[in-house]
């Protein structure tokens, strides 16, 4: 066989290894040391190919970029919007407090003074987690480019590498736990009145 | 409404399940018991007497949707009336709910005003 013509392997055949087991065979008798050691070395290659791609193709690592990681991080900036709103409610509550305590004296308005300084205090939190949820985005952003370029380049090889019925399997999961997902993000969740108005349509 | 009678709520989050028994005390519902998931919950429910759930959906080991389908195939306590509570707000969630058996169905985040009238409303036909 010519240099440059291993033939691409298929599904559930090394076709590298049978070509270099070919070769071998055609060899034997005439073969030098060098050459034999030569030959084993890219039997030992043509193994180590088929199975990086072999782990490859099981990452399913078309999910992880296309699925996975723009989910996690939409998830996370709803996490950050959503308690960013939550301690913009806690602070026009603090503030209503603070107007109350003009009206107030004594031990009841210092009481009320030192626990709108801990609510204050407390919400220093939605800096803090609004930062550190960043750094993750970032971290998964960089992980969906390096996906991204590890996916094109065995782009061509998983697809031929695709067996029938590759897809996601029965996972025994019931009804409750397929469809238990966590808040839908604020532009796809129900409102409250749409949730009714379907209640009420079975009705 | 009958005020007196035993209510479960059920949530994995125990803050969750505080605030819903301070809207229930606000209600003058004092007869509140709770649960941390499906499992916990259909156990109390089938050892003790109870005139309302309040479940949350998404729960480990058994999720609300589980444990109403357990209530609704159980002689003893399918007219329960049953109320989910959950942030689950997609339109084959509710589907699969009503056709389980919910009795009324609320989507956090949610206010004390819709909690009383989903109370009101399913005791209403108990």
């Amino acid at each position: 066989m010519p240099d440059g013509d291993i033939p691409q392997d298929g599904p559930g055949q090394d076709r590298i290894e049978e070509a270099v087991r070919a070769v071998l065979g055609s060899l034997s008798g005439a073969m030098t040391v060098t050459e034999a050691a030569l030959l084993s070395e890219l039997e030992a290659l043509g193994r180590e190919v088929m199975r990086a791609k072999s782990e490859i193709a099981a990452l399913r690592v078309e999910d992880i970029n296309h699925s996975h990681i723009p989910a996690a991080t939409d998830e996370l900036d709803a996490v950050v919007e959503h308690t960013a709103e939550a301690t913009n409610e806690i602070l026009d509550s603090c503030e209503t407090l603070e107007a109350l305590q003009a009206t107030l004296s004594g031990a009841a308005a210092e009481t009320v003074a030192a626990a709108v300084t801990r609510i204050y205090e407390a919400c220093s939190f939605q800096d803090i987690t609004g930062q550190r949820i960043g750094k993750v985005v970032a971290a998964l952003k960089a992980i969906e480019t390096r996906v991204a370029a590890v996916t094109a380049s065995f782009a061509r090889q998983l697809e031929a590498d695709a067996v029938p019925g590759d897809g996601p399997a029965e996972d025994g999961r019931t009804e409750g736990e397929r469809l238990a997902n966590g808040p839908q993000l604020p532009a796809a969740a129900s409102s409250q009145a749409e949730v009714d108005r379907l209640l009420a349509s079975f009705d | 409404m009958d005020k007196s009678t035993n209510v479960l709520i059920v949530d994995d989050y125990k803050t969750m399940l505080r605030i819903i028994r301070n809207l229930l005390k606000q209600l003058q519902f004092d007869n509140v018991e709770e649960a941390t998931d499906g499992q916990e919950a259909l156990a109390k429910l089938r050892a003790g007497s109870f005139g309302l759930v309040i479940s949350d959906w998404n729960m480990q080991p058994m999720t609300g949707l589980d444990l109403l389908k357990e209530v609704r195939a159980d002689a003893r306590l399918k007219d329960t009336p049953f109320i989910m509570i959950t942030a689950e707000s997609k339109t084959e969630n509710v589907v699969a709910a009503k056709q389980a058996g919910v009795s009324n169905y609320i989507v956090k985040p949610f206010n004390a005003e819709t909690l009383r009238e989903k109370i009101e409303k399913v005791m209403a036909h108990a």
